[in-house]
């Protein structure tokens, strides 16, 4: 036992050793490659869980940054959150994007709140965007926050008006305030367009779980479930999980209704597409791509930049020709969209 | 005596450092095989690790590990299988949190119940399975496992604004509100900013604590003894039910730990983007780390290493997933690597009994060997 002891002591001591020397002067990981040659404008992207490549919410944002490396001679950088990090991932996620000169920095998705606050006092001359968060606030942040609950509403009345059985399914992600928001938008259109029809509700994962927005085999089987439950349009708010509900729908021969971007025009959904109604589209493209303008052009956005029905900041996808052909349906989705802009109709932001 | 401890100690190693060789080719072969260049991802990781901003992130992911792999130690030496760290951790950060916000007390008192809350909440949430373990005989891997659920739900519930959560205006998280600066933990600071948690010595402090418990009082004797053999345990006296009730009590109490370094030292406030998984991966670092304090303390530093070193690889173009993929070959090779090496110490103390019983002096012996 003895033994044991000195290599314990060896152990702490030579991890002391390695900390001291760590402590004086060491290089950072942003120190080496600045990857901003002199004059080359760049802005970068952090993505939210999911990362690129969930059809949805993220890629949305990618759409952004692509639109403006073409547009606007930007180069883009991007990096990927893992799961079940912390907030330190966070802030040395932003640190090392702005300290690499990129700007904008963009956080998508609201889990970048608190790192963002950290982080952008540090670099005043860098314009940080943070997506889905209005709570915090600076002089060099500008929070892209959307209505989500009207694009819904929209939705609701779309679902309600194509619904033969009167039963209608809505999948949440991660049951979280933003998700409810599409909840309470959804219903409310539902029910105010048909009192009788039944929405069908369920969430995929409860927080901190994550992989509501990320599984789509969780998507696919609460689809099942709802199909089996009589809901023939089903709409998910659930990121990439949200496909697996797309491919369930389909597959029945039902609606599906996407979500963030236009989810018929994606490669990834073609084979199912026929089937998708509309998609709520939230512009994320679109703030992304004005953010980093408005840094090119020489005023950067800051404080709250809300998109809601009024701007296209949210609203419902038409690509579909089958959803064109429901005269209808659209008249009655027109009528919903204009009352809610003159504001004859109010959105409950919570169900 | 000192000829078969230096034995015992080569083998102890040989575990690890099979199971670490043989998942590094492992994960050349899986890289190889997908098309990609196998040595310049890891050449990138090693490279991160040279900067000091990443190794201050690895120490201080490696001191959370630290706790929750010490957590599940305590139970793995008394043979109980805690898969429920990463519930009681998250649980225990919540409710601290919750009751940290709630009270200002005077420095280091306000760190202090903060500290005992979330140690009593994690011994409550373990201590149920115990009760059900010691009374009723149901196995803790499975009510372990069924309160990691319940605990997710419950948290869901109780951060909800109508309950303990707070929702910023305009905000779409939900947290416990922000903890008095009082309940900060004091950090030290390297270079510009860069904070290595107070926490973290805390932790590797507790392993110390641990191996003097576990190898120097009565009571360490008695949870090693009763985790060789219950029965065994029992016929000496030893009180086996109360030991599954203590060292489970125990255990839960250190992954209450787990969440502080975290807590006190980053987001002073529990959201919805706390870490979840922690105490899976502790079993990682426990099982790596063969339940030995300092085992433990360099596997969560591989672990914590992998885990932040990958994260770089994505601005250079790979799948950062090449650390999860090291990290999954890592679990199976140790178990294939800890069995292997298991059997080939029998076999070799087989052969030295035979040995020794055939040069004639079996009686004089047979008692050192099997000691």
């Amino acid at each position: 036992m003895r033994r044991i002891t000195r290599i314990a002591t060896v152990g702490i001591a030579s991890a002391a050793l390695a900390l001291s020397a760590t402590a004086c002067g060491g290089k950072k990981s942003s120190d080496s490659a600045s990857s901003t040659e002199s004059g080359q404008k760049s802005a970068a992207i952090a993505y939210d869980i999911g990362g690129r490549g969930d059809q949805s919410f993220n890629d949305a944002a990618y759409a952004g940054l692509e639109k403006a490396e073409k547009d606007l001679q930007v180069k883009g950088a991007e990096a990927e959150p893992t799961e079940g990090e912390s907030e330190a991932d966070k802030v040395q996620r932003l640190t090392e994007l702005a300290r690499k000169g990129h700007n904008p920095v963009i956080g998508v998705g609201f889990a970048y709140g608190a790192a963002i606050e950290k982080v952008a006092p540090k670099f005043p001359k860098t314009t940080f965007g943070l997506i889905d968060d209005a709570s915090k606030t600076g002089p060099n942040i500008a929070n892209l926050v959307f209505n989500e609950e009207q694009g819904s509403y929209l939705a609701g009345v779309a679902a309600a008006k194509a619904s033969k059985s009167g039963t209608v399914g809505f999948i949440g992600g991660v049951e979280v305030p933003l998700i409810k928001k599409f909840e309470a938008g959804f219903t409310q259109g539902v029910k105010d367009t048909n009192p009788n029809a039944k929405v069908l509700s369920t969430y995929l994962s409860q927080p901190p779980d994550f992989s509501g927005f990320a599984k789509p085999d969780l998507g696919k089987a609460a689809a099942k479930g709802q199909l089996d439950n009589g809901a023939d349009v089903i709409y998910s708010a659930a990121g990439l999980a949200g496909s697996g509900a797309i491919e369930a729908a389909a597959t029945a021969g039902k609606w599906a209704i996407g979500v963030d971007s236009d989810q018929y025009n994606q490669a990834g959904l073609a084979k199912y597409k026929d089937k998708i109604l509309t998609s709520v589209t939230k512009d994320v493209s679109g703030s992304v791509y004005n953010l980093i303008k408005s840094v090119q052009d020489g005023s950067p956005q800051s404080g709250e930049v809300r998109y809601g029905l009024d701007k296209n900041g949210v609203g419902l996808a038409d690509s579909n020709p089958e959803y064109k052909s429901m005269a209808e349906l659209q008249a009655a989705v027109e009528k919903a969209k204009a009352d809610i802009i003159a504001k004859k109709i109010n959105v409950k932001t919570a169900p | 005596m000192k000829k078969f401890d230096k034995d015992r100690l080569l083998l102890a190693a040989a575990g690890p450092a099979l199971a670490l060789v043989s998942a590094f080719v492992l994960t050349m072969i899986v890289l190889a095989a997908s098309g990609v260049a196998p040595i310049d991802p890891l050449r990138i990781m090693v490279e991160q690790a040279g900067y000091e901003d990443v190794q201050v992130l690895i120490l201080n992911q490696a001191g959370i590990y630290y706790l929750a792999a010490l957590a599940v130690a305590i139970g793995f030496r008394m043979n109980l299988f805690n898969i429920g760290v990463d519930g009681q951790y998250r649980l225990a950060a919540m409710i601290s949190a919750v009751v940290g916000a709630a009270v200002t007390l005077p420095g280091p008192l306000h760190i202090l119940m903060i500290v005992a809350v979330a140690m009593l909440t994690g011994a409550f949430w373990a201590g149920i399975a115990g009760i059900l373990k010691a009374k009723r005989g149901v196995s803790e891997v499975v009510s372990t496992i069924m309160l990691n659920a319940i605990a997710t739900a419950l948290i869901a519930w109780l951060l909800l604004p109508k309950n303990l959560g707070v929702q910023v205006e305009g905000s779409n998280d939900l947290t416990t509100g922000k903890i008095a600066e009082s309940g900060w933990f004091p950090a030290l600071t390297i270079g510009d900013g860069l904070e290595i948690y107070g926490f973290t010595f805390v932790a590797f402090a507790l392993g110390i604590v641990y191996w003097f418990v576990l190898n120097r009082t009565r009571f360490g004797f008695d949870l090693r003894a009763t985790g060789a053999s219950e029965s065994a345990a029992q016929a000496s006296g030893v009180d086996a039910k109360k030991m599954i009730m203590t060292s489970m009590l125990l255990s839960g109490a250190v992954a209450g730990l787990t969440g502080m370094p975290l807590l006190l030292g980053e987001s002073h406030t529990y959201n919805l983007s706390f870490p979840l998984g922690i105490g899976f991966t502790g079993i990682t670092i426990a099982l790596l780390g063969r339940n030995h304090p300092v085992g433990i303390f360099f596997s969560a530093l591989l672990i914590a290493f992998i885990d932040k070193a990958s994260a770089g690889l994505d601005t250079a173009g790979y799948a950062k997933e090449i650390g999860t993929i090291m990290q999954g070959l890592i679990v199976i090779a140790v178990v294939v690597s800890y069995e292997l090496v298991r059997r080939y110490g029998i076999r070799r103390q087989q052969q030295k009994v035979g040995e020794e019983l055939a040069a004639g002096h079996a009686i004089k012996t047979d008692k050192e060997v099997a000691a």
